[in-house]
């Protein structure tokens, strides 16, 4: 108890010095939390991006790129499927529901989805969530585009604006489908999603505005006009990939091993959740180089912390003196110096937590915008708590160091110091 | 009775025979640096002897280990040094409080009397202090005179057999130094303790029972380094 009561009085008239040792480990125990934090909520994020979908279908690739080019719009497809592959994929006796994704072009920076208004019912994300529109409807004329909520507000399109779709995937593209301008519909509400960043617009329109075009640039002297167009055959002779949903979940890996088995194309049908597990195992060691650069920081917190005891430990010489010399035990000096070092660290790991939840709590909605990222305010987990016990031990016994040496002495000098 | 500094073995305090007797009041004169709180701390069994017994109220504190040597002093000892006595962040009524949380027959005294808080602030009247309106302060707002009453307080609190000094006063003047003595002998004197205090100043020998020049009971050998 008095070790307790003098280590708080000694903290409180040293109070700059100990609050800023208690601000740097807190901190660090910000930045080590803060990491963990927006890695689960980055994979909680990626995990939540689509949900209710089986199985993606697309060329022969590797799982991991197939998802990232169908779900997250990053990199592209090394391959299209063909049409006749969809039809016969979505007519397996197992599928329930399937839809076509055709991606390829861009409207300033955000890719172009070309896909059926089956999309706006069957695409989910976050549990079940399903999308909805902010204002307007799903496209049905062949040049009506369905904007997702950042092309919106970053463009400043509202509906009814009319907007030309760039070829290719830059930003600034050098060749347009100037000709056949899409005209705004349905603008999406937020999802958190790729959706958001994504221009979604029928199959055929697609096909619609490459008519004239062949090996990626148009044709010189034909041209079909946007009018022309609307009264030809619009099905697509190829697709990128496709989503499935089957009627059990019992069948994903029979129709998995059905399209993986498919004779007449090289196809590749993957898990979301397994692709986004192997996922994980790539961006793993820079997960880990993370953890171990905040654990690092915490380490130098408490190096710091130590130093700042040591800094001390001559001064208050006399103040061993002072304890050994009312009947303290050169224990009592130990532990009184040990205590201080696990009250500050105490002291840091409770403010660094706290300030962690106040920021999550007062940035979360602005995270949720800027980023897409959701970070839940949950209760501190199993990991959190653990990891904070381990902060305080390892600083109580960084606090031994000083603490020994502090013991060393007030037995070598026993009462006799000279100040 | 032989000791010498663990690791410098320059200093070696060597003291045939030399005897207290109870409610004692003896004066230690020597030099600076004469090995006068060398003994100090021997007698309050911070530091052992190599050789030889040092008997405490009937124990041979030298023969006792270091726990239990430390709950010795906290129980029979109060002592008091030549300057920064207190924990200087403690307030005044915590520092001479202090001596209880080691000892339990000490605060048993106290208790028997009243409350810690209620002693401690008649020890500080006693010893001229305002204790009502200096006892929350912190100690190093005090002035070095009040420092060494509230030290004095801090040894005499719980009523321990043996109080030790070294130089209590020779950081006060002289008009200072003879009023501390004589409220430092009045309150042994009610608590029945005996008084040992070493001083280079040879002018407070007539203040006490005996005085005794340390060079005449021990030999020291000094080496060159």
């Amino acid at each position: 108890m008095i070790v307790i009561r003098l280590a708080l009085q000694s903290l409180r008239a040293r109070w700059l010095t100990a609050l800023l040792s208690v601000l740097a480990i807190a901190f660090s125990v910000v930045l080590l939390l803060g990491v963990e934090k927006v890695r689960t909520g980055a994979r909680q994020s990626f995990a939540d991006t689509i949900s209710g979908t089986d199985l993606i279908v697309g060329a022969r690739s590797g799982g991991v790129q197939l998802l990232l080019y169908s779900v997250f719009r990053i990199g592209n497809a090394t391959n299209n499927m063909t049409w006749q592959s969809y039809k016969q994929i979505a007519e397996l006796p197992d599928v329930a529901w399937s839809v076509p994704m055709s991606l390829g072009d861009s409207h300033q920076g955000f890719r172009v989805l070309g896909t059926t208004p089956e999309f706006f019912t069957h695409y989910s994300y976050r549990g079940d969530q399903q999308l909805s529109f902010a204002a307007g409807a799903a496209f049905s004329d062949v040049f009506d585009a369905v904007l997702g909520a950042d092309v919106a507000a970053q463009l400043g399109y509202e509906i009814a604006d009319s907007i030309v779709i760039g070829h290719g995937l830059g930003s600034v593209s050098f060749l347009d489908h100037g000709d056949k301008p899409f005209k705004v519909t349905g603008i999406l509400e937020k999802t958190g999603t790729p959706v958001d960043r994504t221009v979604l617009v029928g199959l055929g329109a697609i096909e619609a505005i490459h008519v004239d075009w062949q090996r990626g640039a148009p044709v010189p002297g034909q041209n079909v006009s946007a009018a022309d167009v609307r009264a030809m055959d619009l099905t697509p002779d190829s697709i990128t990939a496709m989503l499935v949903g089957l009627k059990s979940r019992l069948a994903i890996f029979r129709v998995q091993r059905a399209v993986n088995e498919y004779a007449a194309e090289p196809l590749s049908a993957i898990l979301p959740g397994a692709a986004l597990q192997e996922l994980w195992g790539l961006v793993g060691v820079a997960e880990t180089a993370l953890a171990a650069v905040s654990a690092m920081v915490v380490v130098t917190a408490l190096i710091g912390m130590v130093t700042m005891i040591l800094t001390t430990l001559n001064e208050r010489r006399r103040e061993m003196a002072i304890l050994r010399s009312v009947g303290a035990s050169p224990r009592t000096v130990l532990g009184l110096l040990a205590t201080e070092a696990g009250m500050l660290t105490l002291a840091g790991v409770i403010a660094g937590t706290g300030f962690l939840y106040a920021a999550i709590a007062f940035l979360r909605p602005w995270i949720d915008r800027a980023y897409g990222l959701n970070l839940p305010l949950s209760v501190p987990t199993w990991w959190e708590l653990t990891t904070l016990c381990g902060i305080v031990i390892a600083g109580f016994l960084a606090g031994l160091v000083p603490a020994f040496l502090a013991y060393r002495r007030s037995l070598a000098d026993g009462m006799t110091v000279r100040v | 009775m032989r000791f010498s500094w663990p690791g410098s073995p320059r200093f070696t305090l060597d003291i045939k025979r030399f005897s207290v007797g109870n409610g004692e009041r003896v004066l230690l004169l020597g030099p600076s640096g004469g090995g006068k709180s060398t003994l100090l701390s021997l007698l309050a069994g911070i530091v052992s002897p190599q050789k030889g017994r040092i008997d405490i109220l009937g124990t041979d504190i030298g023969r006792v280990a270091g726990g239990a040597r430390d709950r010795f002093r906290a129980e029979h000892f109060g002592i008091i040094f030549q300057m920064f006595n207190l924990l200087p962040y403690a307030t005044v009524i915590d520092n001479v409080l202090l001596p209880l949380s080691f000892s339990e027959r000490r605060r048993a005294n106290v208790e028997r009397g009243g409350t810690p808080a209620d002693e401690a602030c008649r020890l500080l009247e006693r010893l001229g202090l305002p204790a009502g309106e200096i006892g929350g302060l912190r100690a190093s707002s005090l002035s070095v005179g009040q420092q060494q009453r509230v030290a004095a307080a801090r040894a005499l609190i719980g009523r321990p057999e043996i109080v030790i000094a070294d130089e209590p006063t020779s950081s006060l003047d002289r008009q200072r130094q003879k009023e501390f003595l004589e409220l430092l002998f009045e309150e042994t004197g009610a608590a029945g303790s005996t008084l040992i205090m070493v001083s280079h100043d040879e002018r407070l020998a007539e203040l006490f029972n005996r005085s005794v020049r340390l060079d005449e009971i021990a030999k020291i050998e000094r080496s060159r380094a």
